[in-house]
């Protein structure tokens, strides 16, 4: 499958009056792809979605769907996508199938055609018995894939979500995920999100780092821990940067402080955390260590936790 | 067409089913012209037409007032659409900003002309007879002036954040528009200042185009209103500039 990339931008910039929420942004998404945009709020990933969906007009760059423009072919664009908002967009007065029906005559849809779609998105997301129903008075997780129906509704190549999880339990999230894994093999539809959950992001099948309006790395998760160089130890004591820096002189190794913690990558990290606590019992609490996960990747990426303040230090 | 008649729809149905909403913009107006209309009857001296009385000069201008408040509320809703999110779904949609004012002011006018065609029925108590000619005049003039109003009340919605702000506009330009277009009290015998600025209201002529309906062959009732024709021209004019100006206020809010 050649042709263009699903979404591309090429040195897409943004500023808010004197703020620069994203800086010359280039990434390309292949067709068919679940990809991430990873960031911590107010990283730009946001900024980057309204820039797709058509709401917001970059300073400077450009950014296409399918090769068309998001500025000059808004129109073209806005029929090849389906965007999932994170803010509701339902109409709290109609009931379900109204605000199906309502979406589909703005694409276009009608009659027939229209009803037997709605029907199938209806019953894919176990909606039909409360089709009826006016919107206010669904829990948060029906309204939220009542929200994935009517972005779907009218059949989008590219269906852009953002903080699709934001307000869902940790199962109704896992659901999402593999919900929009399945749309990938069954319509081919390309999903591109914006999260700040890790294990959300470690199901995509690319996941672009994005911190300070940057995209920091882009890349598979796999490849992402594999930056990690080896074990990542975790230590926990009552004076961290004091302890770090004892590390440092001892042994050469870097350390990086998130949340209170020192974190160091080593390649055998079974044996240094038995030299750390042999070393340093006095001032240690507690030492972990493990495979690196997505969000060690992300401390590696970008200096800080994806959900913490910055911290500085780091490499 | 077909999203102008879902966003059309979708006003309608929505208002519905706000009970408060369907009350308060019909009952207002009504207890406004109960009150004021026999209220201030008393005083009430009009120039030439001797004959009328007050309850029956205001019922014209509390029916503009009908299409009035319907029209405000109708555009309260954008303002909410707005701010909850559901025009954000709207604005992704392949569709034109011009479809999209459309559908909100064809939504506004139908609710505003559905609730005027109410009040019509009142007429009789005003000592207006009621009529064929007089009810279909009066259905297209409350369209064309519910039309122009809503607009309006569009084109500055689409530029609101809160629905406060909207509240503090309406009391500065639409109740004064009206205030002085004839509804409440003609311009005879007023300063010339004043009547001046009551002809340059665009709502004078629609509130006599509206008195030109209801009064529909009894030409002697409307001799001192400027003729049908203008008041036709006008409202018509005001009605496709107005529209042309909230069309450019969506174009210009804040995206693509």
């Amino acid at each position: 499958m050649n042709g263009p990339d699903a979404v591309e931008t090429v040195r897409l910039s943004h500023r808010y009056g004197e703020r620069r929420a994203l800086r010359e942004v280039s990434l390309s998404i292949r067709r068919g792809e679940v990809f991430a945009l990873l960031g911590p709020n107010g990283g730009g990933k946001s900024t980057l979605f309204r820039i797709l969906s058509t709401l917001l007009r970059p300073s400077e760059g450009e950014a296409r769907i399918f090769g068309h423009d998001v500025v000059r072919e808004a129109a073209a664009v806005r029929r090849r996508i389906g965007v999932v908002f994170q803010s509701p967009s339902l109409d709290a007065k109609l009931t379900v199938l109204e605000n199906l029906r309502h979406h589909g005559a703005l694409y276009g849809w009608s009659g027939s055609a229209l009803r037997a779609r709605a029907d199938e998105l209806l019953e894919r997301f176990r909606l039909t018995e409360r089709r009826g129903e006016l919107v206010e008075r669904l829990s948060g997780g029906l309204a939220r894939r009542a929200e994935l129906a009517k972005g779907l509704l009218p059949k989008p190549e590219v269906l852009l979500l953002d903080e699709p999880s934001s307000s869902l339990d940790p199962r109704a999230r896992r659901e999402l995920s593999e919900y929009l894994l399945g749309l990938r093999a069954s319509d081919g539809v390309t999903v591109v999100l914006t999260t700040h959950h890790l294990e959300e992001a470690e199901r995509c099948d690319r996941v672009a780092v994005i911190d300070g309006g940057q995209v920091i790395a882009v890349d598979t998760p796999e490849a992402l821990k594999a930056r990690v160089g080896g074990d990542v130890v975790t230590i926990r004591g009552a004076e961290p940067r004091l302890l770090g820096e004892r590390i440092r002189e001892r042994f050469g190794l870097t350390p990086m402080y998130v949340d209170g913690t020192i974190r160091l990558e080593h390649a055998r990290g079974h044996e240094l955390v038995r030299t750390l606590v042999d070393t340093f019992a006095d001032a240690v609490t507690s030492v972990t260590f493990g495979r690196p996960t997505l969000e060690d990747a992300f401390v590696r990426l970008t200096g800080h936790a994806l959900d913490g303040a910055r911290e500085g230090g780091g490499a | 067409m077909r999203a102008v008649a879902a966003l059309w729809r979708r006003e309608i149905v929505r208002f519905l089913r706000q009970r408060s909403r369907v009350i308060g913009s019909l009952a207002q107006p009504v207890v406004f012209w109960l009150l004021l209309g026999g209220g201030l009857s008393a005083s009430f001296r009009p120039g030439a037409a001797a004959s009328t009385s007050y309850l029956e000069y205001f019922y014209t201008g509390s029916l503009a007032l009908v299409l009035l408040f319907t029209a405000i509320f109708a555009t309260i809703s954008v303002v909410e659409d707005r701010r909850g999110g559901f025009l954000q779904g709207v604005l992704v949609a392949p569709v034109s900003r011009t479809t999209i004012v459309l559908g909100q002011a064809l939504g506004a006018t139908t609710l505003g002309v559905g609730q005027g065609l109410l009040f019509v029925l009142l007429a009789p108590l005003a000592g207006i007879a009621l009529g064929g000619a007089m009810l279909a005049g009066t259905l297209a003039a409350s369209m064309l002036v519910a039309f122009g109003l809503s607009n309006i009340g569009l084109a500055i919605a689409w530029r609101m954040e809160s629905t406060q702000g909207f509240h503090a506009i309406m009391n500065l330009v639409l109740l004064p528009i009206w205030f002085l277009s004839g509804a409440f009290f003609p311009p005879a015998g007023l300063p010339a200042p004043l009547r001046a600025v009551m002809a340059l209201d665009p709502l004078t002529y629609g509130v006599g185009l509206l008195r030109h309906a209801l009064y529909a062959g009894h030409p002697a009732r409307t001799a001192e209103l400027p003729s049908l024709a203008v008041c036709l021209a006008v409202s018509a004019g005001f009605a496709a500039a107005s529209l042309a100006v909230a069309t450019a206020t969506a174009r210009r809010s804040g995206v693509l």
